[in-house]
């Protein structure tokens, strides 16, 4: 028989999640700081507005880019939020979860071999989406001394004749990064002079712990060229609804409709109902949800202070990401031991990229209780390695 | 810091105060400083045990009165509702809007205990027109907690 696959599909890397989560599913009574979505359940209301639409038996399609009323919704969120306004006819197209947006953005905008930036470390799809799309992707080395922020001499050395995309993923997953506005001001000079396009993955928006997000939208010029990528599941712990947004200049949106309109035909119905739900009525579930995290993170700062762990102070998401150099082991060795003798999973930072070496992602979506247990083990282990270091 | 110091202590009164400084991210000193205060306005009036009694071998009945008094010239409802409150029975009382004045929760240790304070304190005050006694079946979610119920977390152990 014939080979029955895609040469450019097989050449894609497993997800380097993929392997641990093999482990640590063996493993009964481990306890996890693994985790990238919420702990929170969806709040009620939203819950009930879902179930509410089920029994109004509004189980149909709905329009291609989505319900107009939860366009106009989104439309109305960003005006308020970043001064922006889109119109929610034509640059508003909602999503199966942020995840569609970035796959069916990149393949709407790259012609083959056009070249995409992703900095990193960064969430694991932006690689082989970029892959997928045709786009040859150029990797962006962020650094702790930066805080893992983009700078824009970074920025400019990675820029070719080539490069049609930078994806800008702040908030970050797995860094907790943020690019404050001085930080978008700096790359946007440098976007707007090579004519580049943006795509702002902002889906950890509503988590930052300092100042409120800015969106790249709001720095002068950049509007026009960006899509901007949002969703439900992490402002509003929604993450099983799967619903997320693009929002950007129409001749995009049209493309991206078209591939969505074919590969996927509408966002799921009762998500969207519920979706409406959450922006109409549910700023004050996401204040309270990050008031918690923000608790949490400060625990673990604390902590890892005590411990004399190194980490930078995270202001976004709800992750921190220490550094563990000082134990001479690569962050697999650690989190593999670290599972094994303590049974604690935590995601090696180069699931995120090769730079995410040395580095560990610890996710703060879980009670102060379970903080306080898993915490309790790392110190631990770190004190019994740093032991054996010493006897050496 | 006060809003969200009541917030977490209002949940979790237990929480140590070298805990509660960090993950408010103020020094241990203020947060000590800044419950004084509030317990001396009266703004913290306790710190409470949430207990489902019901699990324990500890028979206790509840009941939830609806009061009908007469307010008195000059002092409203107070003078009637201290009169009520006073009790050690009582647990709580509210005055209402509505069909009634004073709603009154009430915990004895039977029905007849329950019933009979009904009957012989209660009612014989000069100032209460009526009252209807509702007894609690069962508790589900009580301050904000429910109470029978063990949340396992359904989540993938690792997710990107």
């Amino acid at each position: 028989m014939r080979n029955p696959l895609a040469d450019k599909v097989v050449e894609i890397k497993p997800s380097g999640i993929r392997k641990f989560f093999d482990i640590v599913s063996e493993m009964k009574d481990a306890i996890s700081l693994g985790v990238g979505e919420p702990d929170f359940d969806t709040p009620w209301h939203i819950r009930d507005e879902g179930i509410y639409s089920l029994e109004r038996g509004r189980t149909f399609y709905t329009s291609n880019s989505g319900l107009k009323e939860l366009r106009q919704e989104i439309s109305n969120y960003i005006r308020r939020k970043h001064g922006a306004l889109y119109d929610p006819m034509t640059e508003v197209l909602i999503t199966v979860g942020g995840s569609e947006a970035i796959d069916i953005g990149l393949r709407a905008m790259i012609n083959p071999g056009e070249e995409v930036l992703i900095p990193q470390p960064s969430y694991v799809s932006y690689e082989p989406c970029a892959v997928l799309a045709g786009a040859k992707p150029v990797i962006i080395n962020l650094k702790a001394e930066n805080e893992f922020r983009l700078t824009a001499e970074e920025l400019e050395a990675a820029i070719t004749d080539k490069t049609k995309i930078l994806i800008l993923p702040f908030p970050n997953n797995p860094t907790g990064a943020i690019m404050e506005k001085k930080d978008l001001e700096a790359i946007a000079e440098v976007i707007r002079r090579h004519d580049i396009f943006v795509m702002s993955d902002e889906i950890y928006g509503e988590l930052t712990y300092k100042e409120k997000h800015v969106s790249i939208i709001e720095i002068p010029g950049m509007k026009e060229r960006t899509i901007l990528i949002n969703g439900f599941s992490k402002a509003y712990a929604m993450t099983g609804w799967r619903l997320g947004y693009a929002c950007g200049p129409k001749e995009i949106l049209q493309q991206m409709t078209k591939i969505h309109q074919f590969a996927i035909m509408c966002a799921p119905t009762t998500s969207q109902y519920a979706a409406v739900e959450a922006l109409r009525n549910g700023d004050d579930d996401v204040a309270e949800m990050r008031t918690a995290y923000n608790q949490r993170r400060r625990f673990l700062m604390n902590a890892f202070r005590e411990m004399k762990l190194e980490c930078f102070e995270p202001y976004g998401a709800f992750y921190v990401f220490p550094c563990i150099k000082e134990f001479g082991m690569t962050s697999d060795e650690f989190a593999t031991r670290f599972l094994e003798e303590e049974k604690v999973a935590v995601v090696p930072g180069t699931a995120f990229g090769d730079c995410g070496e040395g580095y560990l992602r610890i996710s703060y979506a879980y009670s102060l209780e379970n903080l306080k247990l898993a915490i309790g083990r790392l110190e631990h282990f770190i004190t019994r390695l740093r032991e054996e270091k010493k006897g050496n | 810091m006060r809003e969200e110091l009541l917030t977490v202590i209002e949940k979790n009164s237990r929480i140590d105060l070298k805990e509660l400084a960090v993950i408010l991210g103020v020094q241990e000193v203020d947060v000590v400083n800044e419950l004084a205060a509030l317990e001396a306005e009266g703004v913290i009036c306790g710190y409470h045990t949430l207990i489902d009694w019901e699990k324990t071998s500890n028979e206790k009945v509840s009941a939830l009165i609806e009061v009908r008094v007469t307010p008195q010239r000059g002092q409203g409802f107070d003078k009637v509702a201290e009169r009520i409150y006073r009790y050690p029975e009582v647990r709580s009382v509210y005055l209402m809007s509505g069909g009634y004045d004073l709603m009154v929760i009430l915990e004895g240790k039977t029905l007849r205990e329950v019933s009979s304070f009904v009957s012989d304190k209660l009612s014989t005050l000069d100032t209460v027109l009526s009252t209807a006694t509702h007894f609690i079946l069962k508790k589900y979610k009580d301050h904000g907690t429910v109470l029978s119920q063990i949340k396992e977390d359904e989540r993938e152990m690792i997710t990107p």
